[in-house]
This record gives C-alpha cells, sequence and structure tokens, in this order.
C-alpha cells in the first residue's frame, strides 16, 4: 500500500498530463468516499443528536436540526424524572449474559482449536464442519424445546439460560477464528517447549498464549458483540427480572406512545459499549469477521 | 471435503518402536493414550455444542410429529405427518418462504454490491481514509434493534421522519409549501426492512473485502498499469479474480446471518403487509397460536431449507480451507 502511494505520488511530481488526470480522478474519488462515509454515519449522527433534543424538537417537521441541546432523553432513559422503569437491571444483565458467556466460549473454544489447529486429530476437517454446521441452523428452529424445557425446570426468565445459548451460539465461530489464529503459532516452538518438558499448561501460557492473545481478544470482542445485540431468545425466554437491554429497548415503545428523544437516548447508551469496542478494535475486528481467513 | 491431515502417522510411530524393538503392546497403548490427549480439549466444546444445539434440534423433529397445542392441553397425541401437511399447505407459510428468499437475496446482493464500491474507495490513499472507514463500520455497530427503531421511528416516520422532514425542507427551499410526505412503511414495507438491513451489513460486507483487497500483492496492479492496463482491466483480470474468494465468504456469512433476521421485522413492521420472514413466522406459530406441533414442523422446514444452502456454503468454505491448507 505505501509503495504504491509513493509511486504515484512520485509519478504525480512528476506532471505528466496522463499523471496529472489520474490525481484529479483520484481526489474525486477520495471526494466520493467521504460523501459515502457521511451518508452512512447521517442516521447514526442523527440518532445521536435528536437524543439530545427535547421531545417537542426531536419530533418536528421539517427536522429542528439547530435547536437547543437538551439531556431530557437521557434522564429519562435513567429515570431521573421518576414513574420511568428504571434501565440498570436490563443492562446488568445485559453485560452479566455477555461478559459471562464470552468468557465460557473461550473456556471451550481456546482448548478447542488448540487441538484442531497444532495437534491436528484424525479427521479434524469435519469435526471443524460439524462445529461450522451449527452455526448454519437457524436459532429459531431450536427456540421451542428450549423453551419447554426452561418452562418445567423453572428456568425460564433467569439470566443463566441466556448465558449458555449465547455460547453455543458463539461457540462455532469461535473455534473456527481461534484455530485460524492458532495456527500462526510456530510447530518448532512447541516442539522446543515438549522436549524441555514443559506440560500442556505451562505450554499454553507460556508459548501459546502470547501469539495467540490478539486472536483472543478479536474472538472475545466478536462474541460479546453477538451476544450483547441479541434479540430473539431473551425476547422468549426472559421476562420481568433478566430481560436484555435489547428486550428492554423493544418494550420503551410500546408501553405509553413513542418518546424520540428518549428512545434515541436509550438505543445511544445501548450501542455505547459495542460501539467503543469496535472502534477501539477494527482491526482485529476484520480479521475476525472474516473467520481470521484474512490476515 | 480435505483429510488431510499434518499430524504425524500413528502407522509410522509404530513402525518406529517395532524396529526399535520395544513391545509393541505397550506402544500401542501410549499411542492410544496420546491419541486421547490430543482429543481431550476437544471434548467440552463438543459435548457441549450436541448438547445445547443438536438435542434441541431433535426435540423438535419430534415434536413436529405431535398434535400439541398449549391452548388445548388435552388434545396431544401423534400427529403423523399433519403438521407438515399444514405447514405446506398455509399459504402465510409459503408466503413468509418467498419472504425470507427475497429478503435475504435482496439485502446480500445489494450490501455486497455497495461494500464491493466502498471497498474499492477506501482501497486507495487519501486524505482522512480513517476517519471515512470509521464512520462507515459504524451502522455495523449500532445494536440491531436499536437501529431497527431508529429506522421505524427517527426516519421513515411519515409525519415527523427525517426523510419527510428533509423532503419538507427542500421543497421550502423551492418556495413550495407541498412537499411529497410518502409513508414509507405502509408504501414499501418490505423494501423498508431491506432498506435498513443494507444500510446495516453494507459496512460487514466492506470489512471483510477491503480486508481482501490489502492482502492483494501490488506489483502487478502496478506492472499491469505500466503495461498500460486500464483500469477497468486491472479491476476485470486482477482484483476480482483475487477478491472471488472474499466475496464468497463474504456472501455466506451474510446468508447465515440475515436469513435469521428477527430484530428489524419484528421492529419495523413486526411481521406484517408480507414482510412476515420465516422466524418471525416461527415465533408467532409459537407464541400467538401456541401451536407447538405445526412450529416445530417450521423450523424442521426451515432448517431442511438451510441445510440445502449450507451444503452449497459449506463446499464454499472448505474451497477456502483447502488453500489455506496447501498454502
Amino acid at each position: 500500500m505505501t509503495t504504491l502511494t509513493t509511486l504515484s505520488a512520485a509519478r504525480g511530481r512528476a506532471g505528466s498530463p496522463a499523471a496529472r488526470r489520474r490525481r484529479r480522478t483520484g481526489s474525486l474519488l477520495g471526494l466520493a468516499a467521504w460523501l459515502c462515509g457521511i451518508a452512512f454515519f447521517l442516521p447514526v449522527a442523527w440518532m445521536v443528536l435528536t437524543s439530545f433534543h427535547s421531545e417537542t424538537d426531536a419530533a418536528t417537521n421539517p427536522p429542528s436540526v439547530g435547536a437547543g441541546l437538551s439531556l431530557h432523553g437521557y434522564r429519562e432513559f435513567f429515570g431521573a424524572t421518576g414513574g420511568g422503569v428504571s434501565p440498570w437491571p436490563p443492562l446488568i444483565n445485559s453485560l452479566t449474559a455477555s461478559v459471562v458467556s464470552t468468557l465460557l466460549v473461550l473456556l471451550l473454544a481456546v482448548p478447542a482449536a488448540y487441538a484442531l489447529a497444532i495437534k491436528p486429530v484424525r479427521k479434524w476437517s469435519d469435526v471443524l464442519f460439524f462445529f461450522l454446521s451449527t452455526k448454519m441452523l437457524p436459532l429459531v428452529a431450536g427456540l421451542l424445546p428450549v423453551y419447554l424445557v426452561a418452562q418445567n425446570t423453572g428456568m425460564l426468565d433467569s439470566i443463566w439460560l441466556l448465558v449458555l445459548l449465547y455460547t453455543s451460539m458463539n461457540l462455532p465461530i469461535a473455534v473456527w477464528m481461534m484455530r485460524s489464529f492458532l495456527a500462526e503459532v510456530p510447530v518448532e516452538m512447541l516442539e522446543a517447549a515438549s522436549i524441555d518438558g514443559a506440560g500442556l499448561a505451562t505450554t499454553l501460557t507460556r508459548i501459546v498464549a502470547p501469539v495467540a492473545m490478539p486472536g483472543i481478544a478479536a474472538t472475545a470482542l466478536i462474541s460479546f458483540i453477538f451476544s450483547w445485540n441479541e434479540l430473539l431468545f431473551a425476547r422468549v425466554l426472559t421476562g420481568v427480572v433478566a430481560g436484555t437491554s435489547p428486550v428492554f429497548l423493544t418494550g420503551l415503545v410500546t408501553s405509553q406512545g413513542l418518546f424520540l428523544a428518549k428512545v434515541c437516548a436509550a438505543a445511544t447508551v445501548i450501542s455505547l459499549p459495542v460501539l467503543i469496542a469496535g472502534f477501539a478494535a477494527q482491526d482485529k475486528l476484520v480479521q475476525g469477521l472474516s473467520l481470521g481467513a484474512v490476515k | 471435503m480435505p483429510t488431510r491431515t499434518t499430524e504425524p502417522a500413528p502407522a509410522a510411530d509404530a513402525a518406529v518402536a517395532l524396529r526399535a524393538g520395544g513391545p509393541d503392546a505397550r506402544a500401542r497403548r501410549t499411542e492410544r493414550a496420546k491419541n486421547w490427549a490430543r482429543r481431550a480439549p476437544l471434548l467440552p466444546a463438543l459435548v457441549f455444542l450436541v448438547l445445547v444445539t443438536q438435542l434441541p434440534f431433535l426435540a423438535t423433529v419430534v415434536i413436529s410429529f405431535t398434535r400439541w397445542n398449549a391452548l388445548a392441553p388435552d388434545n396431544r397425541g401423534f400427529a403423523a405427518l399433519d403438521n407438515y401437511r399444514a405447514v405446506f399447505t398455509d399459504p402465510a407459510m409459503r408466503a413468509s418462504v418467498g419472504t425470507t428468499v427475497l429478503l435475504t437475496v435482496t439485502v446480500v446482493l445489494v450490501s455486497l454490491l455497495l461494500g464491493l464500491g466502498l471497498a474499492l474507495l477506501l482501497d486507495r490513499g487519501f486524505r482522512g481514509r480513517g476517519i471515512v472507514r470509521t464512520l462507515l463500520i459504524t451502522p455495523f455497530l449500532i445494536v440491531p434493534v436499536a437501529s431497527a427503531l431508529l429506522w421505524k421511528h427517527a426516519l421513515y416516520n411519515a409525519s415527523y421522519g427525517l426523510l419527510n422532514g428533509s423532503l419538507t425542507w427542500i421543497w421550502r427551499l423551492f418556495g413550495s409549501d407541498d412537499p411529497p410526505q410518502p409513508d414509507w412503511m405502509t408504501d414499501s414495507p418490505l423494501a423498508a426492512v431491506e432498506m435498513s438491513l443494507i444500510w446495516q451489513w453494507t459496512p460487514f460486507m466492506m470489512l471483510i473485502l477491503l480486508a481482501g483487497l490489502q492482502s492483494r500483492a501490488s506489483d502487478a496492479v502496478e506492472a499491469a498499469r505500466m503495461d498500460g492496463a486500464s483500469a477497468f482491466d486491472i479491476f476485470r483480470y486482477l482484483t476480482l479474480p483475487h477478491l472471488r474468494r472474499y466475496l464468497e465468504l463474504a456472501a455466506l456469512l451474510g446468508t447465515v446471518y440475515v436469513v435469521q433476521n428477527f430484530d428489524a421485522v419484528f421492529t419495523i413492521t413486526s411481521g406484517g403487509l408480507g414482510t412476515a420472514n420465516l422466524p418471525y413466522t416461527i415465533y408467532q406459530t409459537v407464541y400467538q397460536s401456541h401451536d407447538y406441533g405445526r412450529a416445530s414442523a417450521q423450523g424442521v422446514v426451515v432448517v431442511l431449507c438451510s441445510l440445502l444452502v449450507a451444503t452449497f456454503a459449506l463446499r464454499t468454505v472448505s474451497s477456502l480451507l483447502r488453500e489455506e491448507v496447501t498454502s
């Protein structure tokens, strides 16, 4: 990439008409990219702006872009003005479900991926495909039995049921991602370790972990995002006690008409953890999303 | 399916043990122990996945052959293929199959094309590229329900949404007090759902394709340009073939997620006006009709359809994998 830019820059300085033309289209394309970026970002910007408007300014036609800012929506959302339902339990539920299931995913996926990547068992690709194929099955097809079992065992409306389900939802992708990250660990290092008499635990913590850490981070990030975002299972299997943030969001609208600023504030707050994590780890996100196939 | 393994052949180990004159039985025993040690780390994940994902599905298959409606608990029994007959003769179910296909194909194709365009734009160096990339990723990072709510209430709403608000604003610029104010969600409900999903999934496609573009060797492109190849030729004969596996991967992953979409359909139209897709239909059969037998049959049908897609998709991935193994 850098060589390409320097090359075209060098040619640009040479100043031939063709180069000048290319430079002009180049800056036009850059402008186009900027316009696209702004267009895609606009709805989000609008959401954030609306969240800082008063309810009357939020619902106007034409839109009141320049209206004074207000924290009304956020105060309403956090229930400071009284009467509102507190968003803290759903936020804490979401956090619990996402963090605990992500930890479980790592706990199960890392050893599995290790077995698949570093010391391949026979028929390893079959096992790998089994993992991926579970991801192809629509979750909704297993929903009813899970619901019935939960109903009969009193696990309905419990956050731990969601933890279990989210773990199974993210585990296949995690194994796939981790396998390709762990395949990066040089075999010589492992052999050296085993000659030195290192056990599995030592090998994992001293040799594999440092190399695989970025991959583990990417896997954790993606598992966290998908758990945090999940709606269908949370909606069906939780109620008053264990409702997660997405369930809470859908409930905001149906109760007593629409409060646009409040809904936008809620949407902003609930998206914030994923936004922060995603921005912070853009590159890892890319690598993870392509199942580690992109190096 | 590639069955190549990189493990040292156990037979070779045993042969070594034999030649060394060591006791055959002990060698075999340690061999077996070693194999177990290799497999052991794999087992927890496997057992867990079988328990949590495969067992419920088996139960779904069993329930699909029973007559079971929660509203009539006494009338339970073996239903043979009644539920399946109901599924295939139910016009709503057939409609939702069509909707699912249309929704998935439209969203995946359009966002793949848009994503490709954006990835090509972003692949070149220009001022503020990092910022533009961040702006473009944002839609993918918004919680899906939040994004569905945003589109429904803040953008599509006929009386105060941003879309109609902007129309009013533009029309006023030209001195007109009579701007068109379409009701987006009633006039074209499926397009409204698709639009929000395309907005959400285009960044995902772009991210994968951009990573693909940046893994391309730049010297071939540079050489082609020196030889006077046009930008289109370079795209057609160099970029596109290189991107093929990334395009396939993006389409595959996009399909897996968009087929299962529930959030947008549930939030934006509540499945009304011909937007009910399969996940939403099953959700409704369970929670409105309480017909467990029928819902399970629907689930099984969905799984069979998905398996068709998945077989094709897995073949794609297996070709990816083969490349990775051989390289």
